[in-house]
């Protein structure tokens, strides 16, 4: 058994640290592996062999599979890394406000290249995807001390890089750092962007918390799907599926325990909507599950929160302390028979389980590869059990919905497109934020009169979706924002982040960087996301470096179509919808003689 | 048990309501390219080498896994699935040497694959694994098929000697902490060698043949082998 070397005059690691952890976790077996690795992360820097053996014993859980696990992850180490990591974001948002710049400062001033860590083990630097502070950037994720902590900074730039290496940048939990909230409406965040928690106490002077109570006093289970099934709710992850027909395939399945899962892996560049709900209003979430477990007849919840966002989790601990305590988790909820707890489980680097069944992967404590479909979630979900699985947006609906009503809900927004929502708005714009709207307004109504328009020059593109969506020009401002009028303009709302280029930017830089979010994203599972999204990444490096091949067009085309119609999940599947849509809008772009 | 009735390339075919696609070609004699697929493995749908278009559904259908329903009408050989066929098989051929994959070299000829049709691609090319006396391991030929995985696991054996390294394009076949074979829970049962489909996993003695060594130097190394480890074993 190989002893981890240690730098210089560092204390050899302290295993009795160990037991504790293992004690804790070992009755939940191997679905404990990830919390327990990010918790042995956390104490010795990284998953020593000689820890994950121990681990691997106490959850009964096959040594190589606890090995290839910490692979899995890229917030999980198998080898030392530096006492303190520096995790600079450099997709879209974050590039245009000079994210590379900030990268290479901290390379250089580390002496390493990106991803690695300083001899004597003090620094690592490390390019990250979306951190989802993208209205923002530059966001830096920095995590130091032993246990490590990691905070989160933003609006970083190589000129404050010392004094965020000490511990001193500019944090959103700090006065005058909110994110900004804005919009049409405010009926899911009248109480976000105040630059704190809203306490439940609060919430519920705001009239939080009398849905759950109306439905555990009057409203049988069946009779809050049938709301949710009338609101004609569709999913705000970016399926845009209906969520009461999810609701019901598993208040019906016969199969017990149920499992509700909240969806809080927000990951898709440009998107930071689940953050600032979670961050600013998480009692309002949790009242939405609460509801959706009730509903189902679930017993248990789990929230998984992604790995990247410590001031979301701290948040929603303290919120889950808070209800918890005022008697609305636990036995016998506000002295009704209704008993449900929430677990909260943490991601670690990995956009993949976002996908609803790789995070049922994530949280049984594997790989996190996507589940072939069928069979659905709604009868075999998670632990094979039937779950109801929802993103956090969606659930933030769900409390108007119950207490005033579809109707009320459905006049929010279009027949066909309900309710209220959430706009994440970044890049070349006066005002980068979080917009509420009604479904129906156009994007020329959200970039110019909500947002205060694009900055730096003359609007060249939007991307709207995210990485996995879709660009639009200017010709294409008036296009409603609903699901079907984006559809009819052949573009995609996905996740709701719209990322806003001025016409001095280099699409071709913006399209590698894409290419490279998926490469470095795929779970490698199914071959044509596996090797496609490399190969797709390779070409638009070339493009971005302006030396495009002959016939690379028709590459790009063909590893595109066998990526969308072949791929195993909707990652593969949409690797290359950006690019098509770019390559649609813009064919000069990608004429090798044009670029040479 | 129902049966359902379906149509194939035209040609209608009556099976039973759990059948696959798969196997429902099967029955009209209509091949269905396989590369992952191992009839004694679970099936993992992870290669798309098998998918067929499906009418009325968006996306191209896994032939392994999707199951048959009354009515449906399925084209093993239409654009879509030729075009996603031959350019899996490219993007394969780009990465991993398909040296000793017969089958797969079969499969590019019949879809008219391109070889070498991405320039400037990285490859994935580890050095062989030469760490035990039973088999070699020379993951710059392995396809991810997972089927070594899978017979280690609960497909067969229960050794679980084996998981990934990495994930995405940099994914590879590994143990715990990279140990060398002996090391791990493997018990050499040899059943993943068997189930290799592209030369990755192969008999040592084999491999050492095609070195160009002759079976006495074989003997005589093995042989030199088998005295260093005892010497060197403490019991």
């Amino acid at each position: 058994m190989s002893e981890p070397k240690m730098p210089a005059g560092a204390e050899p690691p302290d295993w009795t640290l160990l037991p504790p952890i293992l004690h804790r976790h070992a009755p939940a077996g191997r679905s404990a592996l990830l919390p327990a690795l990010l918790e042995v992360q956390a104490l010795y820097g990284h998953v020593p062999q000689p820890a994950a053996e121990q681990i691997a014993h106490a959850l009964a859980t096959p040594l190589a599979d606890v090995h290839g696990v910490v692979e899995f992850y890229s917030l999980l180490y198998n080898e030392p890394i530096g006492q303190t990591v520096v995790r600079v974001c450099t997709d879209p948002s974050c590039a245009l406000r000079g994210g590379d710049a900030l990268l290479a400062a901290a390379c250089q001033h580390a002496g390493v290249e990106e991803g690695e860590t300083t001899p004597d083990r003090t620094l690592t630097v490390e390019r990250s995807p979306c951190l989802g502070h993208c209205n923002a950037g530059v966001a830096v994720n920095l995590s130091s001390g032993l246990p490590a902590r990691t905070t989160t900074y933003v609006q970083a730039s190589p000129e404050s890089l010392a004094d965020l290496l000490a511990g001193r940048g500019q944090s959103p939990a700090d006065q005058g750092s909110e994110d900004f909230v804005g919009g049409d409406l405010r009926v899911i965040t009248p109480l976000c962007g105040r630059g704190r928690r809203t306490t439940l106490g609060e919430y519920e002077a705001a009239g939080g918390m009398q849905a759950l109570r109306k439905a555990l006093a009057s409203l049988p289970p069946e009779q809050v799907v049938e709301r949710v099934r009338q609101s004609e709710l569709l999913g705000r992850g970016g399926a845009a599926f209906p969520t009461g027909m999810k609701w019901e395939s598993a208040a019906k399945a016969a199969a017990t325990p149920k499992y509700f899962v909240v969806n809080a892996d927000e990951s898709e560049p440009g998107t930071f909507k689940d953050r600032i709900l979670l961050e600013g209003d998480p009692c309002r979430v949790l009242e939405g599950a609460l509801l959706g477990a009730y509903a189902i007849g679930a017993s248990r919840i789990y929230l998984y929160l992604r790995g990247e966002y410590p001031l979301a989790l701290e948040r929603v601990e303290a919120a889950l302390a808070e209800l918890r305590q005022a008697g609305y988790l636990g036995e016998a909820i506000l002295g009704s028979t209704y008993h449900v707890d929430v677990e909260v489980r943490s991601g670690a680097g990995a956009y993949i389980c976002g996908e609803e069944t790789a995070l049922f992967e994530s949280i049984e404590g594997k790989r996190g590869f996507p589940r072939i479909k069928p069979p659905f979630p709604t009868t075999q979900g998670l632990f094979g059990q039937p779950t109801v699985i929802n993103n956090v947006e969606t659930l933030a609906q769900i409390p108007y919905i119950v207490l005033h009503g579809p109707a009320a809900f459905q006049e929010l927004g279009t027949a066909e497109s309900t309710g209220p929502k959430l706009l994440c708005v970044s890049g070349d714009i006066a005002r980068p934020g979080l917009y509420e709207i009604g479904f129906g307004v156009t994007l020329r109504h959200l970039i110019e009169n909500l947002a205060g328009g694009v900055t730096g020059g003359a609007l060249q593109a939007l991307l709207v979706g995210g990485a996995a969506g879709t660009f639009a020009t200017p010709a294409e401002l008036e296009t409603p924002i609903t699901f079907q009028g984006l559809r009819a303009a052949g573009l995609t709302l996905g996740s709701g982040a719209v990322m806003v280029f001025n016409d001095q930017r280099d699409l071709r830089d913006l399209l590698r960087r894409l290419g490279r979010f998926f490469a470095h994203e795929s779970c490698g599972k199914c071959y044509p996301c596996q090797l496609g999204t490399q190969r797709q990444f390779e070409i638009l490096s070339r493009l971005a470096e302006k030396r495009l091949l002959p016939g690379d067009s028709e590459r790009l085309r063909e590893i595109g179509w066998t990526m969308s119609d072949a791929s195993l999940c909707g990652l593969g599947q949409t690797a290359a919808s950006a690019l098509f849509s770019a390559m649609k809008r813009w064919p000069e772009l990608f004429e090798p003689k044009g670029a040479a | 048990m129902s049966e359902v009735t379906l149509t194939i390339d035209g040609r209608p075919v009556t099976v039973a309501a759990e059948t696959t696609l798969l196997q429902a070609a099967a029955q009209l004699q209509i091949e269905i390219p396989i590369l992952c697929y191992h009839e004694a493995c679970t099936p993992n749908a992870i290669c798309r080498m098998c998918v067929v278009e499906v009418e009325k559904q968006r996306l191209l259908q896994p032939a392994c896994v999707a199951q048959v329903r009354e009515g449906m009408v399925v084209q093993t050989r239409s654009e879509r699935v030729e075009r996603s066929r031959r350019t899996l098989l490219e993007l394969l051929d780009s990465a991993v040497d398909l040296s000793d994959a017969p089958a797969i070299q079969a499969q590019m000829v019949d879809y008219a694959a391109r070889p070498a049709r991405f320039p400037e691609a990285e490859r994935r090319s580890p050095p062989v694994l030469d760490d035990n006396p039973m088999y070699i391991r020379d993951y710059a030929k392995c396809v991810l098929c997972w089927r070594c995985v899978q017979v280690c696991a609960e497909d067969a054996q229960y050794t679980f000697a084996l998981s990934f390294e990495g994930r995405g394009f940099e994914t590879q076949i590994g143990t715990f902490f990279e140990q060398p074979m002996p090391a791990t829970s493997c018990v050499f049962c040899g059943q993943c060698v068997g189930v290799c489909p592209s030369g990755a996993l192969k008999p040592r003695r084999e491999w050492l043949l095609e070195q160009g060594k002759r079976p006495d130097d074989i003997l005589e190394q093995t042989r030199a082998e088998r005295r260093r480890s005892r010497r060197s074993s403490p019991a």
